[in-house]
């Protein structure tokens, strides 16, 4: 079966680059991208929400059917 | 599905204030998420700070909101309790606001058992005002105004609240936020002073000061430290060396100021 993979959506107006998702993914889906982080390896997402709950500026976004 | 915290955002008030890796957006969210849990209205619900990093927070939610003087966040909900007892009122502040030039006003709030939630954000330090030293920066770190080391004892803001008369005491940290909108929403349900500690961080006045190379490392401490209650039960006295208790700390049923108070009005119109 298709694994269905979620969207992550980074506002960059809000993003402060502060790495706090990058470094606690636990799949390492993000990395930094010069000051804002991007997404890097979406397959990996397991969407455990952790970069979602963890950043504190409301830029990060993952949606789930 | 992502949370939706925009429905409870004031429109066009972010990006916030703090800065990259200031761990009060995580405890915002957690307050927000507690909100929406517990289906707090906007027009039922007060937020009530005094003055600093900490207590920026209320400008951002929408609902009712009270930016007072410096630490007299507890007086000024004390107020608004006593107008309006059916109202939620949560305080928000941090640990210089709500331990040292409110520290009188915190300590009777908790001595009177008034049905409120107050968040506090231990970052150790005065943000806002330049990085001094607070009761709750920890003997021997660096401060702007101590910069050979703090040489004062510091304060354990959850045991103070527990022996001022506070009902419900709990801790959190910044790192663990899946745990915050937990504690929060606990702390809402009880009946009586609830104070909710939440372990921060602080990486422009403390961590740059004390040897914390960046924010992870910060929120990497606060994963280490952290012992939950349950865990610690288990654990021997050397191997709690170090650590904070996170989790529920106190809870208990007492008379509620609020109630008490309709009692000595109705006496009073007796006569």
């Amino acid at each position: 079966m298709e694994k269905k993979l979620p969207k992550i959506e980074i506002i960059e107006k809000y993003c402060k680059g502060c790495h706090i998702c990058v470094e606690f993914c636990p799949t390492k889906v993000l990395e930094m991208k010069g000051f804002y982080a991007t997404v890097k390896n979406l397959e990996a997402c397991i969407k455990c929400m952790q970069c979602e709950l963890r950043c504190p500026d409301f830029a990060i976004k993952v949606i789930t059917e | 599905m992502a949370f939706d915290y925009d429905k409870y955002i004031r429109p066009g008030k972010l990006p916030h204030i703090w800065c990259p890796g200031c761990g009060h957006g995580i405890v915002m969210k957690g307050l927000i998420r507690a909100m929406d849990t517990l289906g707090l209205k906007k027009e039922n619900t007060a937020i009530v700070s005094g003055i600093g990093c900490a207590s920026r927070l209320p400008g951002y939610i929408d609902c009712c909101t009270l930016h007072t003087a410096h630490g007299r966040a507890a007086a000024f909900a004390t107020g608004v309790k006593l107008a309006k007892p059916e109202m939620n009122v949560i305080l928000c502040g941090g640990d210089g606001d709500g331990t040292a030039i409110g520290g009188n006003h915190f300590i009777h709030a908790c001595r009177r058992n008034i049905d409120m939630t107050y968040i506090i954000m231990n970052n150790y330090i005065y943000g806002m005002t330049g990085g001094q030293f607070s009761p709750a920066t920890p003997t021997g770190h660096k401060a702007s105004t101590t910069p050979y080391g703090n040489p004062d004892p510091c304060f354990d803001i959850a045991k103070l609240a527990i022996g001022a008369g506070a009902t419900f005491v709990a801790r959190g940290t910044a790192f663990h936020a899946n745990q915050i909108d937990k504690l929060i929403v606990e702390a809402i349900q009880h009946k009586g002073f609830s104070v909710v500690e939440i372990l921060d961080d602080c990486p422009t006045t403390y961590g740059r000061r004390n040897k914390y190379k960046s924010v992870i490392e910060m929120m990497n401490r606060l994963k280490e430290v952290a012992v939950p209650v349950k865990a610690a039960e288990k654990m021997t006295a050397e191997q709690l060396q170090g650590k904070i208790l996170t989790g529920v700390l106190y809870k208990e049923e007492k008379p509620e100021y609020t109630a008490e108070y309709a009692k000595v009005i109705e006496r009073a119109q007796a006569k």
